[in-house]
């Protein structure tokens, strides 16, 4: 009989812990398709973050170290430079990236540093039960933000794809969903070009994942998939911000 | 044979650790250790297989400190008490996730943003954890640029020996100062093997990995256990301390780093004027020589702790005397260097 699907070698046989309905596990299996796919596997120290995606060194299949909440970046950085031939990435969340960690994911992409980030933005701080992140959307109502966010006071929600395109030394960046097939297999095409960017050594890349978590959001996670296509999506438009010629 | 050459304090770190192998460097500006920083720049960046980042931040910088650390290679920051606040963070990760590295502070004047000039009133963070649970650095305490020179070589091998961070914790004042060193010989040392936790890329093995948190409370408590254990080994094998002076002596100066320079000036001073003193110049703040004061102060009754701050070593020294010997304290802060005379004055307060 032929094997027509298989469990990606980049993730260990643990089964996931984040909650029915979250992204994350999709997330995950793409980063290691990617992985298979290019044969950087053994090659391929992975940075968790501070989040609920803390855990994700139990599930990916490769060398992996947690950094300190934000820090993933130089933490990357660090591993990229003492060990230039191997593939490093981060994954982190919203609160993660463009809260606490907004500067060293700032400096880390300018200074083009050849390492690749998986950003899950899903508008809210996921672990600590669900308080309002730097990319929560105008009007959403979390712990920290129960009337709403309210953008005199709180801002207005950071679009991190555009803001790190404006830089130099960023090679390729682009923002992607999970909430339907179709979204997923270009997200899937995304996270190859921003490891593919890395193996060709052009620099930095970043792929933005808009993703669910019905749990604090409070939405069954099929309307958490419709939450997010007609509240996210329009806020933040899907596609590349930038692409090396090369890569393509 | 041995080079002698003249060298500024805060550049013979840079060589002697290039020197002990640490080819990656990360760092944030911060006057008064700017030098380091600098040299690391203008050595590393010329240099094959070797890093050198100037870092957004401090917070930054020990981060990446991390990253590097662990992959196995030789790795260090520096800065000054205000940095080295930021850093705190990291180390605390650090020193969970077991990784050896080196951390450079040549103190100033605080609190707060402080002063430039020298200043001894970090020896509390440095000594005594300094970020978020329980642990300590290796902290290495010199008072010449040689031994400035030495101390940052020997800290990358403890660091490796006891896998966890250490710290050269100087003062601006020797980081700034220039004086003839020699690069000695060093003897080869066993060290342990780093092989089976570094992050290199898992080929032809298990993954490997490194993670400074344990959400299981036993799991958690038993790897406090293991490091304080390490802390337990730090306190057997690793004190060091320099004497000047012990037998006949009618007071102890007890003072580490720039000050006991100082303090030898006192103490020859004093000789003059028919005054007998002695020195127990701590080399290593952590482990602390505690055995020594205890035994001294079995024979002297008398002790004057002398400290560019408001009183912090004193407490590990009261500690140690436990009660049989009088310890009084004098100190200058802010960036204030305590003048040799002005120790003879408080000196003989106490030997009427």
């Amino acid at each position: 009989m032929k094997k027509v699907f298989e469990s990606p070698k980049s993730l260990t046989k643990d089964p996931f812990t984040y909650c029915p309905g979250c992204h994350h596990g999709i997330a995950h299996r793409l980063v290691a398709e990617a992985l298979d796919e290019f044969g950087v596997r053994e090659k391929t120290i992975g940075v968790c973050p501070v989040g609920c995606s803390v855990f994700a060194y139990v599930f990916f299949d490769c060398d992996m170290i947690c950094a300190a909440h934000g820090r993933a970046p130089a933490v990357a950085t660090g591993i990229k430079r003492a060990k230039p031939d191997s593939i490093v990435f981060t994954y982190q969340g919203d609160g993660d990236l463009a809260s606490i960690g907004t500067a060293e994911i700032v400096h880390t992409a300018n200074r083009g540093e050849n390492i690749t980030v998986i950003f899950i933005n899903n508008a809210i701080y996921g672990m600590t039960g669900g308080q309002m992140a730097p990319t929560t959307l105008v009007g959403q109502v979390t712990q920290t933000s129960p009337y709403g966010r309210d953008p005199k006071t709180m801002g207005y929600p950071i679009k991190v794809a555009e803001m790190l395109a404006t830089l130099k030394g960023v090679a390729y960046i682009s923002r992607v969903a999970l909430s339907k097939p179709a979204y997923i297999l270009k997200a899937k095409k995304a996270i190859r070009k921003a490891f593919q960017s890395q193996i060709e050594g052009k620099g930095f890349s970043l792929v933005e994942i808009l993703s669910t978590c019905p749990t604090n959001w409070g939405l069954t996670p099929i309307e958490a998939n419709k939450w997010l296509e007609e509240n996210m999506i329009p806020y933040y438009p899907l596609g590349e911000f930038k692409t090396p010629e090369e890569v393509s | 044979m041995a080079e002698k050459m003249l060298m500024k304090g805060n550049e013979a770190i840079g060589e002697a650790a290039i020197r002990a192998g640490c080819h990656f460097y990360f760092g944030y500006p911060i006057t008064p250790q700017t030098e380091l920083t600098a040299y690391m720049a203008k050595k590393l960046l010329k240099m094959k297989n070797a890093a050198f980042v100037q870092a957004e931040s401090e917070l930054a910088a020990i981060s990446m400190v991390y990253g590097a650390a662990a992959t196995g290679v030789r790795s260090m920051t520096s800065s000054s008490s205000p940095g080295i606040s930021l850093m705190q963070e990291g180390i605390s990760y650090i020193v969970c996730a077991e990784l050896p590295c080196v951390i450079v502070n040549m103190q100033r004047g605080g609190p707060g943003l402080g002063s430039i000039q020298p200043g001894q009133a970090d020896y509390f963070q440095a000594t005594k954890g300094g970020g978020h649970g329980d642990y300590h650095l290796i902290v290495l305490a010199p008072s010449s640029v040689q031994e400035l020179l030495d101390l940052t070589m020997d800290a990358f091998d403890l660091a490796d020996k006891y896998t966890n961070p250490a710290m050269i914790l100087g003062d601006g004042l020797i980081g700034q100062m220039m004086e003839a060193v020699e690069f000695k010989e060093r003897k080869k040392i066993d060290l342990p093997d780093k092989e089976g936790w570094i992050l290199t890329g898992c080929k032809g093995r298990e993954k490997n990995y490194i993670v400074p948190f344990n959400l299981d409370p036993y799991e958690m408590e038993k790897l406090n256990f293991k490091i304080q254990e390490k802390y337990n080994k730090l306190k057997e094998k690793e004190v060091r301390y320099e004497t000047v002076n012990l037998d006949n002596a009618d007071l102890i100066i007890v003072a580490y780093g720039i000050v006991a320079r100082i303090a030898k000036t006192v103490i020859s001073n004093a000789k003059k004027e028919g005054i007998n003193i002695g020195l127990i110049r701590p080399i290593t703040l952590f482990p602390f020589p505690e055995k020594i004061i205890a035994e001294t102060s079995e024979k002297i009754n008398k002790f004057l702790v002398v400290e560019m701050s408001m009183g912090q070593m004193v407490e590990d020294v009261k500690l140690a005397v436990n009660g049989k010997a009088e310890v009084n304290f004098y100190g200058r802060v802010g960036g204030v260097i305590p003048a040799q005379s002005d120790i003879l004055t408080e000196i003989k307060k106490y030997l009427k």
